[in-house]
């Protein structure tokens, strides 16, 4: 059995780490690319939302190294990822890959459904084991995570353009091929030095929040590396959900302390969205609602196009960028979106939150 | 001065005004609803919604619009789920919100939470949309009762093969039940959403124009709820949309039935959850190989294009029944 699994940003560092630590063979998708795209957007329905194309196309590439078992998230709805799996399998099977298929849904009438499939992919691993194997996955994720807040910080304060990058590359290379978490602290220690070797000047920063649908939010592909783009645009971004965060709230539901939660942002939601509205359409409204709270110069919502909770975020956030004096910009990507548009688009909402600052970047 | 209660004729309309009708009537209020889709009021509802948002919900804001001057109250229910376990579309979820913050100068908005996704039971919902009115437990009472009544007997109208129009027409203008049969033409089955199919301005009269070119025409709704569900669990996966639900088990029911000869399915641009329930349907077919066609509506859709692609259809369905087995049209 060789398993495979969708990108998502920095996700499979932490897939591939709790999936090998169990000895479980793993076929990581070569990283998402215009290829991956082309063949997800030809054979996906036309009106799917962008993750489920780029999703198809790590299938197909994936299988082109030898994948053949899939391991999926579900849901329950109503938005659409809960049935992604359902019909990204149905395309697989009419274009002829025989690959099986492992859905992690939320149990429905009984934990054990959920267990059962998790036996299934670890095998002969104890559940003291596979509890070790989530554990260390989990930790791999915090460590990424602290390194892309590092870089945040770091981008628009560099002083030779790239340094930053360069380093968390190199810094993530530190995290990446550690085997087991008796070794992750001191690869955490490099990494860190790495990051702290970054040289920096002095100069005023606009701090803009990046909102909206997880997979765009995490996926640098999908956003066309939008936290690049601004960190050289002499913004610190500030991403409203990390991969942490989110394994905390939809796996661990929110058992590890002292972590932003999506609770604080669904109750920040109202009264512009009284009502959870599926994926992260209330997460949306209530993060941008803190952002102006906490003196954010701007908030910029990402969304796939379609994107059905993001869209309803959408139609309410004018109403409160007005009351709440909070500039917004919606951006929605698809296959057809072009990098030019977006990076003129962005330029102009920088400049115009720069002048309302009153500050030069 | 009875209450005006106002009510777009858009989303679930079709499938839940003798429910909602009634149950007002019977507490005594006055109930309004907005006028027939016309050029006019889909204009203004596009001008006053997202440039994101479906067809579907821009032209329900605007019949909210419509209605805004000529009610006292509005009644837009935040549909969360019809059935258990069972959600209908995000925007559902969102539309009192959406309709807030997209217009203004709106008569206060009675928008009650309908939630079945944990309980199988609407009375907490109609109990707490009566307590606007009155306090009077017993009329609530009595009020949903007669409402119940009034929704069956409208859903046994459709099972017989009436449309939603021609049953409302029915229960609440006496017409006669009987529906005129049409005749020995082929038979084809419109699956799609009721807000789509049902308004003759939005699908460009797609059930009348059928009818004229002598096919008989069915859709989901004229088939019972058990049937439907029934061959909608042959999915891998439990659907989670109650819409879809309607639209997959009724698709997956004509395709076997032989006497429907082809299918029409009608989705809006970009609408979320028929960009998966219409591929799966639309793979289903292609297994099978009956005549299909699929019709993506906008704001921009234009008469002649759907006219010529319906003609299309009707000439490959013609061609199959006199085409010999095993021979096709090159």
């Amino acid at each position: 059995m060789k398993v495979t699994f969708p990108h998502m940003g920095h996700m499979w560092i932490c897939l591939a780490a709790m999936l090998e630590y169990l000895g479980v063979e793993v076929v990581v998708p070569p990283p998402t690319s215009k290829r991956t795209l082309t063949l997800g957007a030809r054979h996906a329905p036309e009106f799917a939302c962008l993750p489920l194309k780029l999703n198809l196309g790590n299938f197909i590439e994936a299988a082109e190294r030898g994948a053949d078992t899939i391991l999926m998230a579900g849901g329950c709805g109503p938005c659409r990822f809960g049935y992604y799996a359902q019909v990204e399998h149905a395309i697989l099977e009419d274009l002829g890959y025989n690959y099986r298929l492992v859905v992690m849904e939320p149990p429905q009438r009984h934990v054990g459904e959920l267990l059962s499939k998790i036996k299934y992919i670890t095998g002969h691993s104890s559940w003291w084991e596979v509890i070790r194997g989530i554990r260390f996955g989990y930790q791999k994720a915090r460590m990424v995570d602290e390194l892309e807040r590092q870089a945040h910080y770091l981008r628009p304060r560099e002083s030779h353009r790239g340094s930053t990058d360069k380093a968390f590359q190199r810094a993530l290379q530190e995290i990446i091929p550690v085997k087991h978490p008796r070794d992750l602290p001191k690869a955490a220690e490099r990494a860190r030095k790495i990051m702290a070797q970054v040289a920096i000047k002095p100069r005023p920063v606009l701090r803009v929040g990046i909102v909206g649908e997880i997979f765009t939010l995490l996926e640098p592909f999908a956003n066309h590396d939008l936290e690049r783009k601004l960190g050289y645009l002499g913004v610190q971004a500030d991403r409203s959900i990390y991969l942490s965060e989110w394994i905390n709230d939809h796996l661990f539901l929110g058992l590890v302390r002292g972590l932003r939660s999506r609770r604080e942002a669904c109750r920040a939601a109202p009264p512009y969205l009284n009502h959870f509205v599926g994926g992260h359409g209330q997460e949306t409204v209530g993060s941008t609602v803190i952002y102006a709270r906490q003196g954010y110069d701007g908030v910029i919502q990402l969304l796939p196009f379609t994107c059905m909770p993001e869209i309803v975020a959408h139609s309410v956030l004018p109403g409160l960028s007005n009351e709440l004096d909070i500039p917004t910009l919606t951006i929605t990507v698809d296959e057809q979106s072009g990098e030019a548009g977006l990076v003129t688009r962005l330029e102009a909402f920088v400049d115009l939150l720069a002048r309302k600052r009153g500050v030069v970047v | 001065m009875t209450l005006k209660v106002g009510i777009p004729r858009a989303l679930l309309y079709y499938y839940y005004l003798p429910l909602w009708r009634t149950f007002f009537e019977a507490l005594g209020l006055e109930v309004v609803i907005s006028r027939p889709t016309t050029k006019t009021i889909l204009e203004a509802g596009l001008q006053n919604s997202g440039d994101d948002v479906c067809l579907p919900v821009r032209l329900a804001f605007g019949h909210v619009l419509d209605l805004k001057d000529r009610v006292d109250v509005l009644f837009l229910p935040r549909l969360v789920s019809i059935a258990r376990r069972e959600y209908i579309c995000p925007k559902f979820l969102g539309f009192p919100d959406m309709v807030r913050h997209g217009i203004s100068g709106l008569p206060p908005l009675i928008d009650p939470n309908l939630n079945l996704y944990h309980r199988d039971s609407p009375y907490p919902f109609f109990f707490a949309l009566g307590r606007n009115f009155t306090s009077n437990r017993l009329a609530i009472y009595l009020a949903y009762r007669r409402a119940v009544h009034t929704q069956a007997r409208y859903v046994q109208l459709l099972e017989k093969g009436l449309f939603p129009e021609q049953a409302l027409a029915v229960l609440y203008q006496g017409v006669a039940e009987g529906r005129e049969p049409g005749g020995g033409g082929p038979a084809v089955a419109v699956i799609g959403h009721p807000y789509n199919i049902y308004d003759p301005y939005i699908s460009m009269n797609l059930l009348s124009r059928l009818a004229r070119n002598g096919v008989r025409v069915c859709s989901a709704d004229n088939l019972p709820e058990t049937l439907v569900r029934e061959q909608a669990a042959r999915l891998p996966k439990h659907l989670f949309w109650s819409l879809g639900q309607r639209m997959i088990g009724a698709a997956w029911h004509y395709l076997q039935s032989p006497d429907v000869d082809g299918i029409i399915h009608v989705a809006s641009f970009a609408c979320g959850p028929d960009s998966l329930t219409g591929e799966l349907i639309s793979r289903e077919v292609r297994r099978r190989g009956k005549p299909f066609l699929n019709l993506t509506l906008d704001e921009h859709s234009a008469e002649a294009g759907v006219v010529t692609r319906l003609e299309a259809f009707l000439d490959m369905m013609e061609r199959r029944q006199f085409l010999p087995a095993g021979e096709s049209v090159q």
